[in-house]
Order: C-alpha cells, then structure tokens, then sequence
C-alpha cells in the first residue's frame, strides 16, 4: 500500500517537471471551458438552444474533455513506460504489477480532480450563466466515469504497437466514442446500428450519467448507467490483465 | 569449488514464437562466485538471466535460486537479490535521490542509501535528473538499485554495453568490490575481455545452448592450449635448434620472423633455456598466449562479433 502512494507521489512530481504536459492536463481545458462560455453566452441575443448548450451541455463537454484527456494521457504514458523498458524495470522489484498500474490511474484521477476544481472557481468567476450543481455528486460522477474509461485505456495501451501510435490510436478510438456518445446528436435520433454500439461504449454512460448529475437529476435515475461503467471496468480489467504488455 | 550452489538451473527452455532462444540450458552458480553467462548478441543470455531472476515465465526446466522456486517464490526472492536489467531506463526527470528513496522504501532490509551513492562516485549526483546522467552514471545508478537491499546474490546483464573504457574499467573494480563483500554475482557480457578479467567460472552460450563451463583460464587451458613465440633473429641456425624443444612446431612467417608452437604450458621457459644456450642473438621476442576470445572462435566456429 505504501507503495502505491510512494509510487503516485512521484509521478505526480515528475509530471509536474514538465511544464508541457502540465498545462495541456491541466490549464487548457479550464481556458477553454471559460473562453467558449464568455463568446457564446455573451451573445446580445442567445437562442434557446444556445443557452441550454451553454448552461448545461458545454460543462459536461468539458468534464468529459478532462476525463478524455487523462486516458489518453495514460495511455501514452504506459506506452512510453513500456517502450523504455520503465515498466519492465519497476516490475523486477518487489512492487506488484498491480501497484504499478494502479498508481498512474491514481495520479489521473487525481490530476482530473485538480481540473475539477479549477473548472469550478473559474466557473462560479467567469461563467456567463449561474452553475448550480452539486460538485461533490459531479466529482464522483466523473472518478467512476474516469475509472472505467481508464481501464479500457489499458486495453489500448496493450493494442497500440509503439509510444509513438499511442497517442494518435488513443485518439481514434476515444473521440469517435464521444462523438456516438449522445453528447452532440441524441442516442434515439442515430440509424440503429450506431445506437446498438453507443450501448457497448463506456462513454454513453459516462456521459449519461454526467449530464443528469449536472441536471440535477439523483444517482437513483442512473442506476443503469453506473452499472454499465462497472461492467465496462469489470469487463476491461479482466480482458487487460491477460493481454496487457509489461514490455 | 567447495562452496554451495546459490542458484542450479537444469533443463531450462523458453521460446518465442518460433525462436528457441534458450534449448536445455544447465549450470550452477556458487556461493561467493562471479558466474559470467556469455555469448554474442542473440545467444539468449538475457532470456536465460530472466528466468532465473523470476521476471519470464520458462518453457521448461527446474530453477532454484537461495533454495527457492524463482517463478512461484518471486516475491521472497526479489527482497533477497539484486537486478540491473540490460537496457534498462527509469523515467526521464526522476531524481536519482527519488529513485534510490523509492527502491529503499521497498524492501524490509536496505543499506545506507547515503553511503551507497557515495561508495558509487553518485553523491553529488543525488538531485539530478535521470535523463541528465552519462552513461556510466545510469549504469551506477543501476548497480546501486540493485545493492539497496544488500543482496545475497547480484544479476547484472551487459553491465558495461556501451562504455567507454574508462568507465567500464571504473565498473569492474566496483563489481570485485561487491564480491569482496561476500556478495555471489551472475552477469551476462559479450565482451570476452570482460569475462576473462573478472569471472571466476564462465558458461559459454551460443543459439541457446551451454558449449562449455569452467574457469576463462581451464577453458584456455582444455580448448586453446596453444601457445606461440615470435622472435626476431639474424642467426640461421635457430630454427634447427629450436625444433629440438620437444613437442613444438617452429616455421617461418612472411616477414622471416620464427615462429613457435606448443601446447606445454612452459613453452616460454623452454624455448628462453635454448635461446641461451645456443647464444642465438634475437632482436624481437614476443608471445601470444590465447584468451577467451579464441575458444569462443574455437567452440562456435565464429567470431563473438558475427
Ligand atoms: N521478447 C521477445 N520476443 C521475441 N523474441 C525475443 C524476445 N526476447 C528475445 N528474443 C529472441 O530470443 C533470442 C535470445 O535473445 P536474448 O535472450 O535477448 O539474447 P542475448 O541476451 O544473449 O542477446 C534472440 O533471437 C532474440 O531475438
Ligand atoms: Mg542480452
């Protein structure tokens, strides 16, 4: 156990020595969030549906953008780790190999928190419309929605052959599964192939589930939907820890 | 060697795919030893030093390492050795106080950490980041990872790849120093040179199979018992003369220089006594004694570099 958090404060430490890699996790999405609100709320004259976009839709997109982006940060990590024989090296010591893993999905989550709170300070400062939504409920929301995506991460961070495709297959594999996530075109109004697959992607639930909670909807009315990213962890755990590779 | 064996392996297999990288390999290594697998690049020393550290599962084969399964016990065994892995990297802006901090925190037992780095020339080192170090930095770096829980028994795989030679000489004296602690040390080199000064026994390997094991002098000695002595002389006479020294072979090279031949390990000593006897005037003398490098040519029908 102290291995674990040994192992999570350093990464936290050596992220953060790369000034690069910090602000893009970090400070972008937080700009960006704000940016988009200020010119699209600051509209003389929004449309209704500009103002639910604005209200309701763009924070979950960003909070989605977050979780997004820690996977794929994870994923390319652990493939730069594999590649530079880090993760091999790490598991000739007495560290499980589960530890190891673990450790970075912790120092996701937990960078994905810090954002989380940045997003807030500068959501109740800069943002056009009042956010009345209950933090505590949206950060746990986006730690089990994180979980699960980050565990499909490892299943692509065992496909993708070298560090370099890591970044580029992650992004393929994860944005498509965004745009199918009924966050942009309603699940109900897709062909029903596509509706068939959205069911099988842990970022419809995630993105299910966000959305209620920002709408202040109760966990009870999402059952399904934490149930779906369970089974996805569950299902992608399993798969993972068969096929992932240390080198 | 009275000692006992610190780790016996026998029969011990591992393929991929199609490659047969190690093909029934068997040795043991001994307490207070320095154990040298060698063999070019390919050979599967690597592959072999992985099983018995317990970080790649065999085919086939027994392994026992401090009298302990090295794959079902490998968490027993990894508090009670050290490894450096060939290769091997940590992450790019780790300190190496960081890194040395980290190991320490995982073992029960562990050494000074302080004293290690200085014993390693690392101490000025200790906030520095990974990716600054040179070569011969991360390699020491690496051997103090692996001495942080004063080990029984060290694994050490291609320790000096890629030193220059004054590093790599700095390196050797650091590994007698281990051993001078009572430390058994097993590694893996494709430099003959290094095998030669620094093992007590070696296994040569070649396509993934043990050739021959002994002592680099008791390999010389059973493989290439050859000895040769060039000299330089004006004097007609000496070919006859030196031809009566029993069990040589004398003959001239292009260049009219005698040369020598003989399989006696005091061929030196006779053909001096007959030099002196007969006052035959020389210019030159010299003496090519054959190293490792020629048994390996001599075992594998190839050069360690092909
Ligand atoms: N992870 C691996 N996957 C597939 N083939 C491998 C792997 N590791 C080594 N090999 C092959 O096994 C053989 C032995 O390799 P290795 O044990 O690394 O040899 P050495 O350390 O003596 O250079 C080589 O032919 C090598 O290409
Ligand atoms: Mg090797």
């Amino acid at each position: 156990m102290s291995g674990l958090w040994n192992l999570a404060w350093l990464e936290i430490k050596i992220f953060a020595r790369e000034p690069l890699g910090f602000i893009s996790t970090i400070i972008i999405p937080v700009i960006m969030f704000v940016v988009m609100g200020r010119s699209l709320g600051g509209r003389a004259d929004p449309s209704e549906r500009l103002r639910t976009f604005v209200s309701a839709d763009l924070p979950v997109f960003a909070v989605m953008l977050i979780a997004l982006n820690a996977v794929l940060s994870l994923v390319t990590i652990i493939a730069i780790y594999r590649e530079s024989g880090i993760l091999k090296r790490l598991r000739a010591t007495p560290l499980r190999p589960h530890t190891i893993l673990t450790a970075h999905v912790l120092v996701k989550l937990i960078f994905t928190s810090v954002t989380l709170v940045l997003l807030a300070l500068a959501g109740r400062r800069f943002y056009p419309v009042a956010l009345d939504v209950s933090w505590f409920s949206l950060a746990a929301a986006l730690i089990v929605s994180s979980v699960s995506i980050m565990s499909l991460g490892f299943l692509v961070a065992s496909l993708v052959p070298t560090a370099r495709f890591a970044q580029p297959i992650g992004t393929l594999i994860l944005y498509p599964m965004l745009g199918m996530s009924g966050l942009f075109v309603p699940i109900d109004s897709m062909p029903p192939a596509m509706q068939t697959l959205a069911h099988f992607l842990p970022l419809t639930y995630a993105v299910s589930l966000l959305r209620g909670i920002w709408l202040g909807e109760g966990w009870l009315a999402h059952g399904w939907d934490v149930a779906g990213l369970a089974l996805v962890c569950a299902v992608c755990t399993a798969l993972s820890s068969r096929v992932f590779r240390w080198e | 060697m009275a000692a006992s064996p610190v780790i016996q392996v026998a029969g011990l297999r591992k393929r991929y795919g199609s490659t047969l990288a190690v093909n029934d390999v068997s040795f043991e290594v001994y307490d207070g030893e320095i154990f040298g697998l060698i063999g070019p690049n390919g050979a599967g020393k690597t592959t072999t030093m992985e099983c018995v550290e317990g970080v790649r599962r065999p085919d086939g084969g027994q392994i026992s390492v401090l009298g302990l399964d090295s794959f079902r016990d490998v968490y027993a065994l990894q508090q009670r050795v050290g490894v450096q892995l060939q290769e091997a990297h940590l992450q790019k802006r780790i300190k190496v106080s960081e890194a040395v901090a980290l190991w320490a925190s995982l073992y029960k037992t562990k050494v000074d950490t302080g004293k290690l780095l200085g014993q390693l020339g690392l101490q000025d080192k200790s906030n520095a980041w990974f990716m600054t170090l040179s070569g011969g930095q991360k390699q020491r770096l690496f051997i103090a990872l692996a001495l942080i829980n004063d080990p029984e028994l060290v694994f050490l795989d291609e320790l000096t790849t890629g030193l220059d030679p004054q590093a790599r000489h700095a390196i050797w004296d650091l590994i007698r120093g281990i051993r001078a602690r009572g430390k058994t040390i097993f590694l893996t080199t494709h430099l003959m040179e290094e095998a030669e000064r620094l093992c007590d026994r070696v296994a040569i390997i070649n396509h993934g199979r043990i050739v021959d094991i002994n002592s680099p002098a008791g390999l010389i000695r059973k493989h290439c018992p050859q000895r040769t002595v060039i000299l330089t002389t004006e004097d007609a006479t000496a070919d006859e003369k030196l031809r009566a020294i029993s069990g040589v072979e004398v003959s001239r090279d292009d260049k009219g220089a005698v040369i020598v031949r003989g399989d006696a390990a005091d061929l030196m000593t006779g053909v001096i006594a007959c030099l002196a006897d007969h006052r035959i005037r020389v210019t030159d003398f010299q003496t090519v004694v054959p190293t490792l490098e020629d048994v390996f040519l001599k075992l594998t029908g190839h050069t360690i570099r092909q």
